[in-house]
């Protein structure tokens, strides 16, 4: 099938038999790409979480003029995601398109030094930061699909999301740290942001290989091919699971909201419910991985569902205190793990080498858009049925959301992952 | 990949790290010596006293010796009335927002990225009397004309899930007794006589009758927002008139200055406007742009109220209080606006 040999000659030949564990095969650029978002998560999460504070307290932005600035871009991003991918593929520079990616995010946080109090100007930061992590997705992940072999994807993006997570989990403390250290200065944690994602990019400059084919013929990256790999069956069916995913989650900022009205936590929890929630996904992402390579990557995925599923009702079940806490957090990094590399740990193999990152972006893109809207359609649940009504309902449409994948991609997924295997 | 080797390659990783980590600690030393008290606002770049503002200057005028409490770059400070662009007291106590009447200053410290705010009560040598710890963000604070009344609102949660859903915990703190009630959400809400029982309640801008015991406020719920008298000792909220928001009692107790969301959506900003208690007629103010701030009576016919530059600077800005005359600047590089009589 589309299995790429391009970077393979660097990995050990694969001597171990099916039994051994073969964690080497992750290889050493899915490492460097890793460590890339390792460094780079820590700088983005950083800034998330002060922004709320910086706006609020530091501009004294008002909560609304706030919701504003955040819920801003989100559908030009997932555009110019496309088309970023598709740029990536038709020059076919992966790399490139990343690095520019990082770049412009690494700037952003600079500009947030420089534009000062100006609402508008902070707003066109903000944008310019979530086109950076717009454009850089997608080619990091076909960079990792194009750098493991096909029968170790999962593992290979296990062990990238658990670099990921690491960053993710570090940042908030970092940023923590930075504002003790610097009298709560808010300008101190954007510059170390700042240095911190630079030294990502350079990171990513020197040790990232990039996977460059002479160019690709005419006509293999066109937008007629575009519309081929639409038309084609096996990448409708995972674009529609993908957009069931989005649809399925409604966001974590709900789960904790939930939580802290349930357990009356004072505010100051919030950003420690999202370290917790990192903190089980880093653990799980790489053994999940390693899982879903062995027993199928289906499998772990629906397994996923259900542990959100179950999240969904202990949310107004009869448990409650710091069990409830500690559980919730726990199983939402656990479907975390289970679902976010293994969905595209199951989607490489389908999506033909030329074309691999622009159709990553398309199923990362449909996953954004449907999340996006299923976080609204819960907010109105909440406002109309109540809280414990609405997320009862939530658990029921997981359960319908993976029902529906495991109809969808059960028929076409096997056969082809056996005959790329060898 | 031929370019330089694994070794030239960590070299310079390694090179170029402990050169990110030297700007990195350089902002994070500059950001500690910014923060030193009297150094200025948190960012370190808030506009001073001196910078020039737009606008002409304000033609009120005041017996000689009364004086404007107001917060300049964050901290308590007084200036005359009588030459309000003239010399200012500053002094090192550092408030969000903050407001005195009758001996007594309330202050609501900032909110920092690691630090819960805290309402301070100040006596007129400005000794801490009651120190509160609140959680949320400063966002109202007034004082009883007496002097023995402080109440005061913050935003509470709901500021980072935003999409609007903002809410708001308000307090009154007897200065004497320090007996306190930590939400006036649990007074009774009457709206035309019934009793309106709803959990999206939210209450903020408490403004004092010159009887401690009645104040006003503004009432939240169902989207919309209303003015109301409250009776402490009775613990009840009564509706009065709709889409006030922010109000603050005249001198004299016959009208109510406010913001008044335009059209009746705040997202499209709000009018500094004056209501008769008797009537219930509304006055707009000459003030045009947007006023998000509880306005304060300089007298019976004047107004004190504050708005933002672009680049974040306050300025307290005055107008009359009919609607007549052009609105001016008071005191520039400053907020939180409050008169001490002469003699006070």
């Amino acid at each position: 099938m589309y299995l790429s040999t391009i970077g393979r000659t660097e990995l050990p030949p694969d001597a171990g038999g099916p039994g051994r564990r073969r964690w080497h095969l992750v290889g050493g650029n899915v490492l460097a790409l890793g460590t890339v978002s390792l460094i780079t998560d820590i700088s983005a999460e950083m800034v998330t979480a002060v922004l709320p504070l910086y706006l609020v307290l530091g501009l004294q932005l008002s909560p609304a003029a706030y919701g504003v600035l955040d819920g801003l871009n989100t559908g030009a991003t997932a555009l110019l995601r496309i088309a970023g991918g598709y740029a990536a593929d038709r020059v076919s520079r992966r790399k490139a398109v990343a690095g520019a990616g990082y770049g412009l995010s690494a700037l952003a946080k600079l500009g947030l030094v420089a534009v000062g109090n100006s609402v508008s100007a902070i707003g066109l930061v903000l944008a310019a930061d979530r086109a950076g992590k717009g454009l850089r997705t997608a080619p990091r992940d076909a960079l990792i699909t194009l750098s493991a072999p096909e029968h170790a994807l999962g593992r290979a993006f296990g062990v990238h999301r658990a670099m990921d997570s690491i960053g993710a989990f570090a940042g908030p403390l970092v940023a923590l740290a930075v504002l003790t250290a610097a009298g709560q200065s808010f300008d101190a944690v954007f510059v170390t942001s700042f240095c911190i994602a630079a030294l990502g990019v350079l990171v990513l400059v020197l040790f990232v290989r990039d996977h460059r084919q002479a160019r690709p013929p005419a006509g293999t990256v066109s937008p007629r091919a575009v519309g081929r790999l639409l038309r084609d069956r096996p990448v409708q069916r995972l674009v529609a699971a993908a957009c069931l995913l989005g649809l399925a989650t409604i966001g974590d900022g709900f789960v904790y909201l939930l939580l802290q009205r349930r357990e009356s936590l004072s505010v100051g929890w919030f950003p420690l419910l999202a370290v917790g929630t990192s903190l089980s996904y880093l653990i799980l992402a790489a053994p999940l991985g390693a899982l879903a390579d062995r027993v199928g990557r289906l499998p772990v995925m629906l397994g996923g569902y259900g542990v959100l599923a179950v999240v969904y009702l202990l949310l107004h079940g009869p448990l409650g205190g710091p069990a409830l806490l500690v559980l919730v957090v726990g199983l939402n990094g656990v479907f975390y793990a289970a679902t976010e590399g293994v969905l595209m740990a199951l989607a490489a193999p389908v999506l033909p080498e030329r074309l691999r990152t622009t159709g990553i972006a398309l199923i990362q893109s449909g996953q954004a858009i449907a999340y996006l809207g299923s976080s609204v359609l819960f907010g109105l649940a909440w406002q109309a049925w109540g809280p414990a009504a609405a997320s009862r309902g939530a658990a029921v449409c997981v359960v319908v959301g993976a029902l529906a994948t495991a109809f969808l991609l059960m028929a076409k997924n096997s056969p082809e992952r056996q005959g790329t295997s060898s | 990949m031929n370019g330089p080797s694994r070794r030239v390659r960590i070299l310079v990783t390694a090179i170029a790290a402990v050169l990110l980590a030297a700007v990195a600690t350089t902002a994070v030393v500059v950001g500690r010596q910014n923060a030193e008290p009297a150094g200025g606002s948190a960012r370190g770049r808030a506009g001073t006293a001196a910078d020039p503002v737009a606008g002409a200057a304000a033609d009120v005028h005041f017996p000689p010796g009364t004086r404007l409490d107001a917060l300049s770059n964050g901290l308590l400070s007084t200036v005359s009335l009588t030459d309000p662009a003239g010399p200012r007291t500053v002094t090192t106590r550092r408030c969000d927002r903050a407001y005195t009447a009758g001996g007594t200053t309330s202050c609501l410290t900032p909110a920092g990225a690691l630090s819960a705010p805290e309402l301070l009560v100040l006596d007129k040598e400005s000794k801490v009397r009651h120190s509160i710890d609140l959680t949320g963000l400063p966002n109202r604070t007034r004082v009883s004309p007496d002097g023995s009344k402080v109440a005061w609102t913050l935003f509470v949660g709901g500021d980072s899930y935003a999409g609007g859903g903002f809410s708001t915990r308000t307090g009154i703190l007897d200065v004497r007794s320090g007996q306190r009630i930590d939400s006036l959400e649990e007074f009774a809400y009457f709206r035309d006589g019934r009793r309106h029982r709803a959990v999206d309640i939210n209450v903020w801008g408490v403004t004092f009758a010159a009887d401690p015991n009645r104040f006003y406020a503004t009432v939240s719920s169902k989207g919309v927002r209303s003015l109301v008298q409250g009776d402490l000792a009775a613990k009840t909220l009564r509706a009065l008139a709709d889409n006030v928001e922010c109000p603050s009692l005249s001198p004299d107790g016959t009208r109510i200055a406010f913001k008044e969301a335009i059209g009746a959506d705040p997202a499209k900003g709000w009018r500094l406007t004056v209501l008769d208690l008797a009537t219930l007629r509304r006055t707009r103010s000459a003030e045009a742009r947007s006023v998000d701030d509880q306005p304060a009576w300089l007298d019976d016919r004047n107004l004190a109220y504050g708005l933002q530059r672009p680049d974040g600077t306050n300025d307290v800005w005055t107008t009359r209080a009919d609607g007549t005359g052009k609105p001016a600047v008071l005191v520039a590089g400053a907020n939180s606006p409050a008169v001490l009589p002469a003699g006070s």
